[in-house]
């Protein structure tokens, strides 16, 4: 508080001078630097559990007053009573397999194919010019859209899912790698050579891990992409999953079902998230050893 | 060691000839773009000449790679590696098994100033640390001959000196022959056996100056008449080079 005084009080006789030449200088507003304070943790997350609570119970006072239509948007106690029938009553667990084991396999897939596809852009210069647009033409292709016909193919079990999902994650995976190779300094592969090594060598002791913060840096990307796929080749045509869940809930307006199916599918979400998140933490500090 | 080199399409060198004897230290200097960081792509294998060709220990060695160790002034070091680990590159891409290397690089490292830095990774190590390393690197992949490009050129002038100290001491030890690539007059002096002078456009050799002065050499040998003569005549060789690159350019 008393640096607070001292620089009020340096600042009047500024203001003397300035005001004595007015043409010369112009009078200086005084700033003060904007300072944000946070809030102690506890109380950050009182508020949103706060806002969480209101949501709900607002939500519910709305459809029991008859403000909103209940039928439509259903209602927090339906919602809570339907999750409870979701989980005991009906298939619950195989739906959440079904769509899990269909995004971690196209996750997996594609993650590995479209790395180790960037990695071998490394091996030819021709290759990889010769490649390059139709990377980008599948990459701007909205692969979603060729769904139906991925359906057809793989068919209506679980090699359909897992294909879109690997279609959605391979071509980032392959590009972010590249870009990786395209960063190597051409110095680093010099001094390898200039040691003796073997094409392979380079590749192995130099590549590999020069791209791997590359490899690493799209598998929370992925997860969320892969997700997707599984949902929408769910939602096209599928004996089981939570996408399909939801679309059989809205097309019987189960309104219910479709809030419990997604609340489930969104838990799942953030469970592979945050299992990715870790996952590339423990991979980070592997590169470091 | 000799190489003949002809004009490439740019011309970028004219027909230079170097012949350097065992176990010398010997030094290129010239400014920007004469050609010295050719040669020593060439002579690393890096770059194909256009003509001419790289006799080491009398065998053509023109094209091939692995035959000198080359040290850039990037210091290249790889991240995910330890001290340790990325001293040893060279003998593990010539085969080396990984603990045999270790062994024997950790006592040159704790001998030559790397002590307690074996098993830290080059981002924890300063400028000069992280030239030892890049050095020590060069000097275990264990050929006879070393290409050092510009090594100590974005050094601070004190850790610069002490890295001249370092490297003669190096050198006496362990009897390499040394091509050594400066901008600095006074460090090659202080550094060699023999300066090349070139100039450019296209890059040639202008003058052969041999450094008589005795060693080991004392710092204060920088402050001599016979130091300070050699020094003159190298600097009036290069104003002389870079006038007539002016003319030529007008």
């Amino acid at each position: 508080m008393s640096v607070e005084g001292t620089s009020q009080a340096g600042a009047r006789p500024d203001v003397a001078p300035a005001a004595a030449a007015p043409a010369a200088r112009q009078v200086k507003k005084i700033r003060r630097l904007p300072v944000q304070k946070d809030l102690p943790l506890g109380v950050t997350i009182a508020i949103q559990v706060g806002i969480l609570v209101a949501a709900i119970a607002l939500w519910q006072a709305a459809a029991d007053r008859g403000w909103i239509d209940g039928f439509f948007w259903s209602r927090p106690s339906d919602v809570y009573a339907t999750l409870i029938k979701f989980f005991t009553a009906g298939d619950a667990w195989t739906d959440i397999e079904y769509t899990f084991g269909s995004t971690i396999l196209g996750f997996v897939l594609g993650t590995a194919a479209g790395s180790l596809l960037g990695l071998s852009f490394w091996w030819s210069r021709n290759y990889a010019t010769i490649a390059q647009p139709y990377m980008i033409c599948f990459h701007s292709l909205p692969k979603l859209a060729l769904a139906p016909l991925v359906i057809l193919i793989f068919g209506l079990g679980l090699a359909s899912k897992v294909a879109i999902a690997t279609a959605l994650t391979i071509i980032v995976s392959a590009l972010t790698t590249y870009a990786g190779v395209k960063a190597l300094d051409t110095d680093q592969e010099r001094l390898f050579y200039s040691l003796g090594a073997s094409r392979m060598q380079v590749f192995r002791k130099l590549v590999v891990p020069f791209c791997l913060p590359w490899i690493i840096s799209v598998l929370r990307v992925n997860i969320g992409l892969a997700l997707t796929g599984a949902i929408v080749g769910e939602f096209i045509a599928s004996q089981h999953g939570l996408g399909r869940a939801i679309l059989y809930a809205g097309n019987t307006y189960d309104i219910a079902l479709v809030w419990v199916a997604s609340l489930v599918l969104s838990t799942l979400a953030v469970a592979m998230y945050a299992a990715v998140s870790w996952l590339e933490r423990i991979l980070r500090q592997g590169i470091k050893q | 060691m000799t190489f003949n080199m002809p004009a490439g399409p740019f011309a970028a060198l004219a027909p230079v000839t170097l012949a350097i004897p065992q176990g010398r230290f010997i030094s290129l200097i010239g400014p920007s773009g004469c050609g010295k960081s050719t040669i020593f792509n060439i002579v690393a294998g890096l770059l194909q000449p256009s003509g001419g060709r790289v006799f080491i220990d009398g065998v053509d060695a023109t094209g091939t790679i692995g035959r000198v160790g080359y040290m850039l002034q990037k210091d290249l070091l790889l991240p995910w590696r330890t001290v340790l680990d990325n001293v040893i590159l060279g003998m593990e891409i010539q085969g080396v098994p990984l603990n045999a290397a270790r062994e024997r690089a950790l006592p040159l490292l704790r001998r030559y100033g790397l002590s307690g830095f074996e098993y830290l990774y080059p981002n924890a190590l300063s400028g000069g640390m992280r030239q030892r390393a890049a050095l020590l690197r060069t000097l275990l992949f264990d050929t006879d001959i070393m290409l050092l490009d510009e090594p100590f050129g974005a050094l601070d002038a004190q850790t610069k000196s002490h890295m001249q100290e370092w490297l003669l001491q190096l050198w006496g030890d362990f009897g390499k022959t040394v091509v050594f690539v400066t901008h600095d007059v006074e460090e090659a002096i202080y550094l060699s056996d023999q300066m090349y002078v070139m100039a450019t456009r296209p890059g040639r050799l202008v003058e052969t100056i041999p450094v008589p002065i005795e060693r080991p050499r004392q710092r204060t040998v920088t402050l001599s008449s016979e130091f300070i003569a050699i020094k003159e005549r190298c600097m009036r060789l290069l104003t002389e080079a870079h006038k007539s690159a002016l003319e030529e350019a007008a």
